[in-house]
């Protein structure tokens, strides 16, 4: 019985901010920032934007995708490291807006960047054992960056939600994953602190590098392919340097990397970066087609995956947005309407 | 501070715009009513979901916003015709004041309406924007 | 039914009263009101008090034993009475009540009253407490604010008509410069439709200018069954039109965005009961709480017709001197708007034209006369049509 997507959908919100507007507000030189972390731009969520409500939006349309009956959904784990609430779970808010509630199971996950693909895994095994018919996996963040950390040039907004079951009528399918888990703290957010620590340099090579590279291997490893197997690849994207140079490493060319490579244009969407950047590859990807998705969480571990892509993307992969709707036309802002939206001041309430 | 109550028992109308539609007339209500104003006792109430797509009818833009709303200052309220000729007020977003004009067609998004207080619970709901 | 009289009328200075308490405010135009009248506290049956929301704006309710108790009633002759709450037309709505109690004989001597306390609570409590009057699960909850309510019949009214921002304008202008010959008036001050269009927004079309006041004030009226009127007054004012209706709480539930129904059916009401027509009408108190307002009102009320309100304010109809003068008293918009107190106040006003002691804004020979006080963004609407 093959496991795979019946639906995806993505939600990447309406505003962006350059890199130069940044690097302006705290006098450093956008053109060596932009070569540096290979980026222009990243995405800014609305004022009244956060993660429940971008997981709503690519649900939706995943559910509009998949063309499915929401009652059928049997799971739905929301992955993110911007839940809004402490304790009270953006799934259930979820769940309730796309029609799903109450038969079925539902929780949020949190692994910084791979919180989305862990609850894929979990889908995956819940469909595999038959225990649901389908189970829904989102991605998706709100993330912040303090303001004059280098950080602040790539947290974005955005998320994906992925419909999983099994079947004849699927997207893609899973060959299998790998993954690839160490505890490293090269990142992390204390309970009730704003903004995320990092331990800089430290975050690249024993982090990023080494989790990303060891899940790719190991699970071509496991399912004996080699890059030339794959016709793209898709990594996580805490910049836009870090993917092309892991990917490189690993024995893929530009060609394979470039339709999964958003982040210069959306900036790094935490929990959602390598499932847009997956969306994106589905969107364009022909029916037999081999993707590698390799996520990365800070703390740290990577989920790999081998995909084939199916015969129904062809029928379904024009009912709802494609990932390209979102990045035109969107609108620019000035780091003042930026720091507004992100709720980065006071605002002066009515005596 | 409000009691969670009052926001729960509406969410199936401002998550998913389930209104009412009065079978014996045919006309749509949102929110729902619970009498047919038309043929009252000798009405049918039914359940009845919006699919979220309408035309503004007329619009205002804040500059003085109430509690909770004073970040998103200034931002636009419309009124929005629906399906059988339902009608919603509803914050027009992801759209410039000068862009905005009376008979735009616009689409129901989910968005964080307000909140109860930085502590409280937080109220999602219909928001429109334009149609892309 | 009996006909009624109005014998008796007084009014405090509508300001922000900082020194003064709500059932002060009360009990100092009521004073005046029953001078006015020459009865004793001991002849009045009944009180009718219009109040919108004393229990936001002081935390009191029960405010009808309070202002018996107060006025000094209560205690001595245990004197009924009813706090009337229709929004802002809570106190055209009280009204009507003390209207109805003599008319049906249960009553021969009634005081109706209105009153509000506005600042006693932050300007922001405030503003949320007068968009209570709208629906707040489906529209302040969503955003809406009060001035954005008549903003968008605003916008409408423009966008249908070619109604236009300067002619909105001109309702403000006109209503201070007929503000500033009323003594009790919160601005007594003339402004200029650039003083108008350089305001601050507060809604987009309508700008600060557009928009009535926060305002502390009451407003007292004495009423009688007619045939002993003349006991008390040789220029009493007769009741011979009262209308009253609602429509429903949200303006977004309304069949038009330009027409407040309720206005139009308390009116047909009140004409119908009068047996006169619009044209019969001399002078006018209407309910300018926005200037969008007052071109509604005198459409509705036929004056004019549907959509030419804007320019028969520019043309100077409702001027003092036009055809039918609209608002002499400054209206909510310059005589300030302290909600339940309005609508008595607009019966104060027309008192006062109808026996010609309007001094400096008289209208000239006027007869008859009309009180327009709307609720909300137009739920409930109330009409009286006063003769001398
Ligand atoms: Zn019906």
């Amino acid at each position: 019985m093959k496991i795979g997507i019946v639906g995806y959908g993505v939600y990447i919100p309406h505003y962006r901010i350059k890199v130069e507007e940044i690097a302006r507000v705290w006098g450093k030189n956008p053109e060596a920032i932009k070569d540096g972390l290979l980026i222009e731009e990243k995405a800014v969520p609305g004022p009244d934007e956060d993660t429940i409500t971008i997981s709503v939006e690519a649900a939706r349309y995943a559910v509009a995708r998949a063309g499915i009956d929401p009652t059928e959904i049997g799971a739905i784990y929301v992955g993110s490291e911007s839940h809004p609430y402490s304790v009270k779970p953006s799934a259930t808010t979820v769940a309730e807006a796309i029609g799903a509630t109450p038969a079925l199971t539902a929780a949020d996950y949190e692994f910084a960047c791979k919180a989305g693909t862990a609850a894929i895994q979990t889908c995956m095994g819940l469909v595999g054992a038959k225990l649901v018919k389908y189970g829904v996996a989102i991605g998706a963040d709100v993330s912040q960056g303090a303001p004059g950390d280098e950080l602040e040039y790539t947290t974005a907004a955005g998320g994906a939600a992925y419909i999983i079951g099994a079947g004849d009528s699927l997207i893609a399918n899973f060959e299998g994953f790998f993954s690839f888990t160490t505890d490293t703290p090269d990142f992390w957010r204390r309970d009730g602190q704003p903004y995320p620590r990092h331990g800089g340099r430290f975050t690249g090579k024993p982090a990023y590098f080494k989790h990303t590279i060891s899940a790719a291997k190991g699970l071509m490893e496991k399912l004996g392919t080699t890059p030339k197997d794959y016709n793209y690849i898709v990594l996580h994207q805490p910049n836009g340097k870090f993917p092309i140079r892991a990917a490189s490493e690993l024995g893929f060319n530009m060609d394979q990397i470039k339709t999964g490579l958003l982040c210069p244009k959306i900036g790094n969407t935490y929990s959602g970066s390598s499932l847009i950047g997956f969306a994106n590859v589905l969107d364009k990807a022909k029916p037999g087609e081999k993707i590698l998705l390799v996520s990365f969480g800070s703390g740290a571990g990577s989920d790999a995956f081998s995909v084939v892509v199916d015969d129904s993307i062809d029928q379904k992969r024009n009912k709802a947005p494609l990932v390209s709707h979102f990045l035109n036309p969107c609108v620019y802002i000035d780091y003042a309407i930026y720091a507004k939206y992100k709720q980065k001041f006071k605002v002066a309430t009515l005596p | 501070m409000a009691a969670a109550a009052r926001f729960w028992r509406k969410i199936p109308q401002r998550y998913n715009l389930i209104g009412t539609k009065c079978s014996a007339c045919n006309k749509v209500y949102f929110p729902p009513r619970y009498i047919c104003p038309v043929c009252r006792r000798a009405g049918k109430i039914e359940e009845f979901k919006l699919d979220g797509k309408g035309e503004l009818v007329t619009y205002a833009v804040i500059y003085i916003a109430p509690r909770g709303f004073e970040s998103q200052a200034p931002y636009i309220i419309g009124i929005v015709e629906l399906d059988g000729g339902a009608r919603v007020t509803t914050q027009i977003v992801d759209c410039d004041p000068k862009d905005v004009e009376i008979g735009m067609p616009v689409k129901a998004v989910f968005r964080k309406v307000n909140e109860d207080g930085e502590s409280g619970v937080i109220y999602y709901g219909y928001k429109f924007t334009p149609m892309r | 039914m009996r006909d009624v009289a109005v014998i008796g009328v007084g009014c405090t200075k509508f300001d922000e009263l900082w020194d003064t308490a709500l059932r002060q405010l009360i009990v100092d135009a009521g004073r005046k009101a029953i001078e006015d009248a020459g009865i004793t506290g001991e002849e009045i049956d009944a009180l009718y008090i219009g109040n919108m929301s004393a229990g936001r704006f002081v935390d009191q309710e029960h405010i009808a034993s309070l202002i018996s108790d107060y006025a000094g009633l209560a205690a001595s002759f245990h004197t009924p009475a009813t706090r009337v709450e229709s929004a802002c037309a809570s106190g055209g709505v009280a009204f009507r009540q003390a209207v109805m109690a003599i008319a049906s004989g249960l009553h021969d001597i009634v005081i109706a009253a209105g009153v509000e306390k506005m600042t006693d609570v932050l300007p922001s409590e405030t503003t949320f407490t007068l968009a209570t009057a709208a629906d707040q699960e489906w529209e302040t909850f969503f955003g809406a604010t009060f001035p954005s309510l008549y903003a968008m019949m605003a916008r409408r009214h423009m966008h249908d008509f070619g109604t236009t921002r300067e002619q909105l304008a001109m309702v403000a202008v006109k209503n201070h410069k007929n503000g500033c010959k009323n003594p009790n008036a919160q601005f007594q001050k003339e402004i200029t439709i650039q003083d108008v269009l350089e305001s601050p927004i507060v809604a987009d079309p309508l700008r600060l200018l557009d928009c009535s006041p926060i305002t502390d004030g009451a407003a007292v009226t004495v009423l009688c069954s007619a045939d002993i009127a003349k006991r008390y007054t040789d220029t009493p004012v007769y009741v011979v039109g009262s209308g009253h209706a609602t429509d429903t709480i949200a303006l977004h539930d309304r069949i038009s965005l330009t027409t407040l129904y309720a206005a139009v059916f308390a009116a047909r009401r009140a004409y119908q009961m009068a047996k006169i027509e619009p044209k019969d009408i001399n002078v006018a108190e209407v309910h300018d709480c926005f200037t969008i307002a007052e071109i509604l009102a005198i459409e509705d009320l036929g004056f004019v017709k549907k959509g030419e309100g804007g320019k028969a304010t520019e043309e100077g109809l409702t001027a003092i001197g036009g055809k039918i003068p609209v608002n002499p008293s400054g209206g909510l918009k310059a005589a300030g708007h302290p909600v339940g107190a309005t609508g008595i106040k607009q019966i104060v006003e027309i008192v006062y034209q109808l026996r010609e002691e309007a001094n400096g804004r008289q209208v000239k020979g006027a007869e008859i006369g009309l009180a327009h006080n709307v609720g909300g963004s137009g739920g409930s609407a109330v009409i009286h049509i006063l003769k001398r």
